[in-house]
């Protein structure tokens, strides 16, 4: 099982290595692109995958991308420091409505609708400062071509190592939660919130401590995607819209298997793709539409993703938990 | 008395009537079949396009077009109940929603695809109503007037009818009511049925103030969740309420700044009042 596990990693770590030598730019713009939001996926499921079902993270994601990229525009300060801080400004925000939430044992829809007011209040705060953030418009990212400094790379293979990067950092903090003894902790939290209390796990500390993962995974994905894309509009990455197609993409993929939401990512985004390219853009909202009935069917009738229903026949068991269960 | 709010302020009770009759659709499925139907603004979306088709391109009566708007969503609620809701009826909370939440992808890349990104109108001028300074469109007063009608009429058939009487019992104990001789899956169907009809009605009477398009319901779709839990989860009294309180946030906070920041106010408002009251304003 163990050496299976490890010649399957360094066919990984291969792949992923020759991969840019051969392939065209295109496809490495979509690799890239998997790979980002691999990270913000799974930092979704971090918290998502014990019941903590949040439509919020357009707000973490939004954060995480305006912030560095309206500093570097307006005051010229490098993405170094811009990045770091829009993970701390995401992290307080987590904890400025994870706190009370969690104090006042908001859960289940409760927990979604409020998380999802924060995504639209991110959402529309963005758009509201329209005399820095461009609106609906959009903001360009300054442009000084070649450019640690300024974390800018018209070489798509420097986008290319940050993502995986990112993406490792994003599944090593995944296996860190699923390793500690938090994971446990949570597990119990998430079956019985009162019963956990009881037997002396402090449900508010264990709870901040993903959300506050959750948030940065997030942003930190956000400030990535905009260094990569050079272009912000609110409605890409906050409000609703996005936050469902987090939320989604994790479930597709398998929310209590570490590599769920990156098959998630790889699946919504080759799809999309794929989709795009067959319809041409003739047909706008063709490969949506295709997408909203994958989704509702992978919800009705694959409920623990696709990577768990493999697991599932692979181990001829169950997997951990078999559906998100919320504290009504 | 400044005119100008005084009008912001009238403006905020006349929007209130629409979001109340939203929120009473919603929080009806809410109480009786236990379910958040995420996509429930994309439902008043493809009513709104019923009508603009109905009426701007193929000529039919503005109240015929209405009343099938109606009649289409209500179907379409018993579709969507029979399709998407009924087989994950005993997944988990989230799964449900989530469900929903696909719908509401599909919807809105399903009209997208339908009808282009276009905004359309249905070209329907009513008039400005002025008394005294104070200016009033007559769609909103009109939509107004509709929402409480229909508010009262949900509201006598809850309490006079049989039907009624069962839908509201089920709200209040899912597990006896079988015991009762009640047939739930009717029961859930025709409420489904009712909540769709409620979104055709609100279709008629945005669409005589707004222009239509695929994502539209996005503007509507998370204050009306917001409205709703506010005045608590399937408590329809309460999302009344609600409606009213968080509608006036958005006039006069959209009078002092600008509409995005209302709706910012509005949204804070609704997260610091979920810290204070968490299971909403009107929790006995």
């Amino acid at each position: 099982m163990m050496t299976q596990r490890n010649i399957l990693l360094v066919v990984l770590a291969v792949l992923l290595a020759v991969l840019p030598l051969v392939t065209p730019a295109y496809f490495m713009h979509l690799v890239i692109q998997i790979l980002i939001f691999s990270c913000i996926y799974t930092g979704w499921a971090v918290m998502g995958r014990f019941g903590f079902v949040s439509f919020g993270h357009g707000a973490f994601m939004g954060v995480g991308a305006y912030v560095p990229v309206l500093l570097w525009n307006y005051y010229g300060v490098t993405p170094w420091l811009g990045i770091p801080l829009a993970i701390v400004l995401s992290c307080a925000m987590a904890v400025v409505i994870g706190y009370p939430c969690f104090r006042l044992k908001v859960v289940g829809h409760y927990f979604a609708l409020v998380t999802l007011a924060l995504s639209q209040v991110v959402l529309l705060s963005l758009t509201a400062a329209r005399d820095y953030t461009g609106g609906s418009l959009g903001v360009t990212v300054k442009t000084v071509g070649h450019s640690w400094y300024a974390l800018q790379f018209p070489e798509k293979s420097y986008f290319y190592g940050i993502a995986i990067v990112l993406w490792l950092i994003g599944l090593y903090a995944w296996h860190w939660v699923d390793r500690g003894i938090s994971r446990e902790a949570l597990e119990a939290i998430s079956e019985d919130e009162d019963a956990a209390a009881a037997v002396g796990i402090n449900v508010l500390r264990e709870k901040l401590r993903v959300t506050i993962i959750s948030a940065a995974l997030t942003a930190l994905g956000g400030a990535i995607y905009a260094q990569y894309f050079m272009y912000l509009n609110p409605d890409t990455v906050s409000g609703i819209g996005i936050s469902l197609q987090i939320v989604f993409a994790v479930i597709a993929g398998g929310l209590y298997s570490l590599m769920g939401p990156t098959v998630g990512s790889l699946l919504t985004l080759s799809l999309t793709e794929g989709l795009r390219v067959f319809f041409g853009t003739h047909f706008i909202g063709a490969a949506n539409t295709i997408y909203g009935i994958l989704l509702v069917l992978c919800i009705i009738f694959l409920p623990q993703g696709i990577v768990g229903k493999l697991q599932g026949i692979r181990l001829r068991r169950r997997p951990p938990a078999q559906s998100v269960t919320a504290p009504h | 008395m400044d005119f100008y709010i005084l009008e912001a302020i009238i403006n905020g009770i006349l929007l209130g009537g629409v979001l109340a009759l939203l929120a009473l659709g919603l929080n009806l499925i809410f109480g009786v079949i236990d379910v958040v139907w995420i996509a429930y603004a994309d439902i008043v979306m493809c009513g709104m396009y019923v009508i603009y088709f109905l009426y701007a391109q193929f000529g039919v009566p503005l109240p015929l077009a209405g009343l099938i708007a109606i009649f289409a969503m209500a179907a379409m609620g018993v579709l969507v109940h029979l399709i998407i809701i009924a087989p994950v009826l005993n997944s988990a909370p989230i799964n449900q929603l989530l469900a929903t939440g696909g719908l509401l992808f599909f919807l809105q890349s399903f009209a997208t695809l339908l009808f282009g990104t276009d905004f359309r109108n249905i070209g329907v001028r009513l008039p400005i109503l002025e008394f005294h300074d104070i200016y009033i469109s007559f769609s909103r007063l009109l939509a107004f007037g509709i929402g409480l009608v229909g508010a009262v009429v949900l509201y006598i058939f809850l309490k006079r009818t049989y039907i009624g009487t069962a839908i509201r019992a089920i709200a209040q104990d899912r597990d006896i009511i079988g015991l009762m001789g009640v047939d739930q899956r009717k029961i859930y169907l025709v409420t489904s049925a009712i909540g769709g009809a409620l979104a055709g009605l609100a279709a008629c009477l945005l669409a005589l103030q707004y222009d239509v398009h695929p994502f539209i319901g996005n503007q509507f779709g998370p204050v009306i969740f917001m409205i709703c839990v506010l005045g608590g989860l399937g408590n329809m009294i309460g999302g009344f309420v609600a409606s009213f309180i968080i509608s006036m946030i958005i006039a006069i906070g959209g009078y002092y700044s600008n509409t995005e920041l209302a709706y910012v106010f509005a949204f804070a408002f609704f997260i610091v009042l979920m810290f204070v009251r968490p299971r909403g304003l009107f929790t006995r």
